[in-house]
């Protein structure tokens, strides 16, 4: 399914493999291409998805299937997220929306209110807008959209206007998934608030089952400990959460913005 | 109190399990967390002269009785590395460098850098059964120009470690030990593979990889015992270690300390559960020292 002129969403159906919960994500093997880690975007009971962005080789080689061809799938992998209640602030961040969308279904069960923040860099980019607005609760929830150049909803950083909010409404949870700099700049002004988050991560990866080390973040694995890290464990993280990743030798690679 | 100390060839270690090399040493704060998780020494992962990115995934797939890698020897390098080098360090135990080269020469000046970032000593990886470097381990004479080449710069142990994929594990041990070796590690993972039934092809992109967890344990075991018999080096014993009870048979083939990769994947815990384990054994049986039951397989 096309979601954006980059971005498929593949189903599969769940077969053998354990039911998945929001936040956690799967090892994608495209025979003879390669394996990457992909989080889960839609669960259902018996058919599973995932949604993909065209950025390199691998996720080129997703776009390209066709219905009924075969994929490997190990998993599911990883924590997962951890269901509030209250008042919650969501903030996705491009594909980062992809493992909020299961999400913000668990917490219209649990919530008082959702607030989402939809970003992108401009509205070819923007996914999700109908399938989140489809969903929230018409009398409490709310969805605000946001464009780095206005094309969309309001013009600005994600991270700004999550800034805004936060300092307007007193949350019970955040929640976010995105480009890591964004996260960084949220969960600092979460933490003046005292409001208590959690956030999606991503590091390069390869066994998925914290054998290896190369998707360590501190003393943490993305793979076992995360991918969902919350707020106690974030601040262990301040060197490098937001600051740097490792590419696949190990070396790091600071985050530009 | 019974003593669960054990000293490899003057690297002193509070208990004999070491974090093997290839799993989780890629960042000196992921060696510090296991050092203080219980270990009794870390390895690094293989210490490269240049940065090496390794194979494309997938690089490990589970098996019935363990898993099978090709990961590709990926690490930063050891320029960079020394930092991490550091950092492990802090986790207070000895810290062991894994090292692999091309060439003779790359061994000796990836040696002599980390001898110089301060780890406690070397364990030169000539085994690894899906790069390069693994065929040195497979001959003789070259095993002995790479350890003979690297002793005669470094003052730190060297231990070897050595492939079970070979047809006479005896002859590379002794010609590691005649080149000087400190210490023998066996054994690398073994040669396997594994293929997908619904397209017909080999899972892991480098076709070919090692075969670790308890399906090789009793690999393991006979090659620690046929080693005994040959060599006065220690021996550190490593395949497939899931609990205490394997570690008694180690040392009873003849290992001095022991070390344990797949065997985290249940959690860090396994080191301490491991050394509890191991007191209750000795005490038990009436041993004070740990070290009364290497080899003991070959005395009764």
């Amino acid at each position: 399914m096309k979601e954006a002129y980059d971005v498929k969403s593949i189903f599969f159906s769940r077969g053998g493999l354990e039911k998945p919960k929001a936040g956690q994500f799967f090892m994608i093997w495209i025979p003879g291409i390669d394996e990457v880690p992909m989080s889960v975007s839609f669960i259902g009971e018996n058919e599973l998805g995932i949604t993909v962005k065209k950025v390199g080789e691998a996720t080129a080689a997703l776009h390209s299937l066709s219905v009924g061809d075969k994929i490997g799938v190990r998993g599911p992998f990883g924590n997962g997220f951890t269901l509030s209640d209250g008042d919650v602030l969501i903030v996705g961040g491009g594909i980062g929306i992809a493992p909020l969308y299961p999400l913000i279904m668990d917490l219209l069960n649990t919530t008082d209110s959702i607030t989402v923040v939809l970003a992108a860099k401009n509205n070819k980019m923007l996914i999700f807008l109908d399938k989140i607005s489809n969903i929230l609760r018409s009398e409490c929830d709310s969805l605000v959209v946001v464009t780095d150049d206005g094309s969309a909803g309001l013009r600005g950083l994600a991270s700004d206007i999550a800034a805004k909010l936060i300092e307007e409404k007193s949350y019970d949870h955040i929640y976010m998934c995105g480009p890591e700099i964004m996260m960084r700049k949220i969960f600092n002004k979460a933490e003046e608030k005292g409001i208590e988050v959690q956030a999606c991560l991503e590091r390069y990866m390869k066994c998925g089952i914290g054998l290896c080390g190369s998707c360590c973040i501190g003393e943490y694995l993305v793979c076992k400990d995360g991918p969902v890290f919350n707020s106690e464990i974030l601040r262990k993280l301040k060197d490098e959460f937001g600051v740097f990743k490792r590419d696949s030798s190990g070396l790091p690679i600071e985050f530009s913005s | 109190m019974v003593s669960l100390a054990v000293d490899i060839a003057g690297v002193r270690l509070r208990n004999p399990t070491m974090l093997a090399s290839g799993i989780l040493g890629i960042s000196g704060k992921l060696l510090r967390k296991v050092a203080r998780a219980g270990a009794g020494a870390v390895v690094t992962k293989s210490v490269s002269l240049h940065p090496r990115p390794g194979y494309r995934n997938p690089t490990i797939i589970e098996v019935d009785c363990g898993f099978i890698n090709a990961m590709g020897l990926p690490n930063p390098g050891v320029d960079y590395f020394m930092k991490e080098v550091v950092i492990a360090k802090e986790g207070d135990v000895p810290v062991i460098a894994s090292v692999v080269g091309e060439r003779v020469e790359e061994f000796v000046e990836v040696a002599l850098k980390l001898e110089a970032a301060g780890v406690d000593a070397l364990e030169l990886n000539v085994s690894c059964p899906h790069a390069g470097a693994g065929l040195i381990g497979q001959n003789a004479e070259l095993t002995y120009e790479v350890v003979e080449a690297v002793k005669q710069k470094v003052k730190i142990p060297v231990f070897v470690k050595l492939t079970p994929n070979v047809t006479d594990i005896t002859e590379i041990a002794k010609a590691a030990a005649n080149a000087g070796a400190d210490a023998i590690t066996a054994i690398n993972t073994v040669r396997a593979m594994r293929i997908d039934i619904e397209t017909g092809k080999p899972i892991l992109s480098n076709v070919f990889g090692g075969l670790s967890g308890p399906a090789i344990k009793p690999i393991a075991i006979r090659c620690g015992y046929e080693i005994y018999r040959v060599v006065d080096v220690p021996i550190v014993g490593v395949g497939g270690i899931c609990k205490w009870q394997d570690v008694v048979e180690f040392l009873m083939a003849g290992a001095s300390a022991v070390q344990i990769g797949s065997g985290i994947i249940k959690g860090l815990s396994i080191f301490s559960e491991i050394t509890e384990g191991l007191k209750c054994f000795l005490e038990k049986r009436g041993y004070e020292d740990i070290n009364c039951i290497v080899g003991l397989a070959h005395r009764v």
